[in-house]
């Protein structure tokens, strides 16, 4: 059975008014999107080491602190500034860096202190709150509230991680590539028939099967679900993927930017080097700059041209080298921007310096600015919402402060 | 509307199954709550006591792996660190199967029920690698043991217990004016978090008679409550606030610190009117439904002030209330009762998960509860997981629960049943036509059993 978007919202459209109001089937409208910028946010889960990113090399007291994790030019960092130099890991992002494409801004942070917890710490950032529990919800959904003209396909979440930045009242999208329902056409048909009953499962089920649909990522001329490679595909797409599932994920996350969805956020994991630092954050990092170029080459030209992406993390790392050649949890980190619409070829960012009396507890670096000031003068420039909803709503009790100049 | 034995199964037990009959009456359900826990004794999971010295063992091996830095011993610290919380994480596959099993054989679902209800009720759960493995060792002897007892002792337990100390950052709490934080400096001082969520979500709920004050002098009269390095409750005089502290109206402490003081506004607060309803309502819209009638719940609410909160007596007029017999089904099965229902209905045997290797039972019970939407033991808060069937069938959810229906009975069992026979075992009187038909026209015994399971018959409860 084929079915298109049009004939499931044909069928939609005969559900009753009971679901008339459901985000699973809000109308796909054809005009112009109230925006017309993209947004990407990616969280890097684990907290990333931001010395170790972005190297200041040309700190006094930088090469003191850091022995098996030294870096810097002579280490084979590209240098950025003169003061600063980039993790060779990022080397394949240098093009956007010379095309003011790529920019970074060093000792931010979220509110979040001395307790160094990743759980608590990612749910900080993404609340956008200055403490726990003071708004509902994420600070993305919050600023769907405040923009006209929302809809579900708007701003999507996408992955199998829990996305709390976008939840909240507004509808939005969420999807994990390979999620997709890969049934045979009569087991489709038949899963359809049972649903039609209940229209919680009904409109769940349609917007699925839409969703697998659209997913590229699913080869599905070759599965008809009943044969053994598809039960184990499907058994197999249950666990959490590995190795590529980060550029399938910004593949997915690109090919919905180029149509209705203005907004896209996803995870990367893997930031908790504690050990052998070297190995782990080159892992990372490697899978930061693929999605990045994922991205790029995905929205093709035009939409990078119009592109914000923003990767954030929980909280920085300590400043000294442990002894397993990795760092612990600490407090400031670093920003990553990239795309067509920033300012990039700069790291911003006033530096707290890293001598002893310059740390935040004598062992992270200081923050110098709050990472959600930033976040919301990207917001202002990207969506044009504007400045008291930003301080009020999306980041409650927040003073953006001074326009850092991030976009274009 | 009257008690009906399948309902029973499906709406307050584990599911159908087709070796086990349902319970006879609500007063058969009642009696064998006060029965022994004998599927407890079957299915064993370890109690919190037991296990929570892992907490220092998993610190002793860290340090160590760090103290070893570029000696000898490097890679040997690493790997002991390493293979102990490879152990860990299979005792965590190894207890979430046995709480599985015992939703599949139990002939007493209800308990369970009530068992999963109150452990997330009293969510909490290892925030830190030390503490990750004592969620179901908590649920199994700090809850378990009080589900038909009385609410004030399980509230008890739950706030004096080390994962709910460690979970909501009492055990570092200091009164600023004790004496420990005389004595030094950089303690973190007051932190409200428990005293918040034990006013907000274990007793009087968020719509309750207390203000921002009683939030702050309760978690005054909280501190004090910590973890020794062994992992157990211990109560520290020292960092107690000195002074009485009033909440809700009445003063509690004062004079020589002492545990008495805390358990005092515990019980004060587990017989509080705001709790009697808030527990009622949240009981009503975990079995009943997500909009229970006032009536029922004013029931409920009634018998557990005349009771002092002895929660068989509320288990009993929920099951007298003709309100909790409506025939429609509504609330939707979280995932791991979907999962367990549906292993339920199969009457997979004991031995045959008893067989698998810690690695499959994570990948084929326990791992696919997270595209589900319900990562175990990871609820995201200490609210714990969602009632709202909205929250649970998603489109990403529900094909995730699609994708396990059609792939996993296989796995299970050596040979599936006929659909046209499960459609019978797995929803009874609830097997309507349109599940009938999908059981005839599947065109494979795998995909018609995933279908069924699949329906909105097997998913609503």
């Amino acid at each position: 059975m084929q079915m298109t978007r049009r004939s499931l919202l044909a069928r939609s459209a005969a559900l009753g008014c009971s679901l008339a109001a459901s985000p699973l089937l809000t109308p796909v409208t054809f005009a112009a999107a109230p925006w017309d910028t993209r947004l990407v946010v990616v969280i890097l889960r684990g907290g990333m080491d931001a010395l170790d990113v972005v190297q200041p090399y040309g700190d006094p007291d930088y090469a003191g602190l850091r022995q098996s994790l030294a870096g810097g030019p002579a280490a084979g960092a590209a240098d950025l500034d003169g003061f600063y130099a980039l993790h060779p890991a990022l080397a394949p992002l240098l093009p956007l860096w010379r095309a003011g494409q790529l920019g970074f801004v060093q000792a931010v942070s979220t509110p979040y202190r001395d307790r160094r917890s990743h759980f608590d710490g990612q749910d900080l950032l993404e609340a956008g709150t200055a403490g726990p529990g003071e708004a509902e919800g994420g600070w993305l959904n919050r600023l769907l509230q405040q923009l006209p003209g929302v809809e579900a396909r708007t701003a999507f979440a996408i992955g199998q991680e829990r996305m709390l930045l976008m939840e909240g009242g507004a509808p939005v999208s969420q999807w994990a590539p390979g999620a997709g329902l890969a049934m045979s056409p009569q087991a489709e048909r038949l899963a359809g028939l049972l649903m039609e009953e209940d229209p919680l499962f009904r409109a769940a089920l349609n917007e699925a099967l839409e969703l697998t649909r659209q997913d590229l990522s699913l080869d599905l001329g070759q599965e008809d679900g009943s044969s053994d490679e598809g039960e184990d595909m499907m058994m197999s797409m249950m666990t959490a993927p590995k190795g590529k599932a980060h550029q399938e994920v910004a593949a997915y996350a690109a090919q919905q930017l180029r149509g209705e969805t203005r907004i896209a956020a996803f995870s990367i994991n893997g930031w908790d080097t504690h050990q052998r630092q070297a190995n782990g954050l080159k892992n990372a990092l490697g899978r930061l700059s693929e999605a990045i170029l994922t991205l790029q080459s995905g929205l093709g030209p035009q939409a990078w041209g119009k592109t914000a992406v923003v990767a954030v993390s929980e909280f920085g790392r300590t400043v000294r080298e442990n002894g397993t050649g990795g760092t612990d949890h600490g407090t400031g980190g670093a920003m990553l921007l990239a795309g067509g619409a920033i300012r990039g070829g700069r790291v911003l960012g006033r530096w707290p310096g890293l001598a002893e009396t310059d740390l935040y507890d004598r062992r992270d670096l200081m923050p110098t600015a709050d990472v959600r000031g930033q976040l919301a003068w990207l917001l202002h420039g990207l969506t044009g919402a504007g400045r008291s909803g930003l301080q009020a709503n999306v980041f409650p009790g927040l003073d953006m402060g001074a326009d850092p100049g991030l976009l274009l | 509307m009257q008690f009906d034995g399948y309902l029973a199964e499906i709406r307050f037990g584990a599911g159908l199954s087709p070796l086990l009959p349902p319970p006879a009456s609500a007063a058969d359900m009642l009696e064998r709550l006060q029965e022994t826990d004998v599927i407890a004794q079957r299915f064993p999971v370890s109690r919190f006591e037991d296990v929570a010295a892992g907490v220092q063992e998993y610190r002793q091996l860290r340090r160590a792996r760090k103290e070893q830095q570029d000696a000898a011993g490097a890679e040997a610290a690493q790997q002991a660190f390493k293979s102990y919380r490879r152990s860990q994480n299979r005792l965590r596959f190894e207890w979430h199967g046995q709480r599985l099993l015992r939703m599949v054989h139990s002939r007493d679902g209800f308990r369970e029920r009530l068992a999963l209800f109150w452990a997330d009720h009293f969510t909490a759960q290892g925030k830190t690698g030390a503490w990750r493995h004592l969620a179901a060792p908590y649920a199994e002897s700090v809850i378990r043991p009080h589900v038909v007892g009385r609410f004030e002792d399980m509230l008890i337990a739950a706030a004096t217990s080390p994962l709910m100390l460690q979970y909501l950052d009492q055990s570092r709490s200091s009164g600023p004016g004790s004496r420990a934080a005389a004595r030094r400096k950089r303690l973190n001082g007051l932190n409200e978090n428990l005293a918040r969520e034990v006013l907000e979500l274990h007793t009087l709920g968020v719509d309750g008679p207390y203000s921002q004050a009683d939030v702050r002098q309760l978690a005054e009269l909280f501190t004090g409550l910590s973890i020794s390095k062994e992992a157990s409750f211990v109560f520290r005089p020292g960092m107690t606030e000195p002074g009485s502290e009033a909440v809700l109206g009445g003063t509690y402490g004062g004079g020589k610190p002492k545990l008495e003081q805390v358990l005092e506004v515990l019980r004060d607060l587990a017989r509080h009117p705001a709790t009697a309803r808030h527990l009622a309502r949240k009981l009503a819209v975990h079995f009943v439904s997500d909009t229970p009638e006032t009536a029922l719940v004013d029931h409920m609410a009634a018998r557990y002030l005349e009771s002092d909160g002895a929660l068989l007596a509320v288990y009993e007029a929920l099951l007298e209330h003709p309100q909790a017999w409506a025939p429609e089904l509504k609330n939707v099965k979280p995932p791991f009762d979907f999962v367990a229902s549906a292993c339920r209905a199969l009457a997979v045997p004991a031995a045959r998960i008893e067989t698998f290797k810690p690695g499959q039972k994570n990948r084929l019970l326990l791992a696919p509860l997270t595209p589900m939407g319900q990562r175990w033991e990871f609820s995201s808060g200490p609210d714990g997981w969602p009632e709202a069937d909205t929250a649970w069938i998603t489109p990403q959810a529900l094909a995730a629960r699609l994708r396990w229906a059609m792939a996993a009975p296989r796995r299970l069992l050596q040979e599936l049943p006929d659909p046209r026979d499960f459609a019978q075992n797995a929803l009874g009187g609830y097997a309507n036509e349109r599940v009938r038909f999908a059981a005839r026209a599947a065109e494979t015994q795998a995909e018609g059993i995933g279908l069924i399971l699949s329906s909105p018959a097997f998913q609503r409860r």
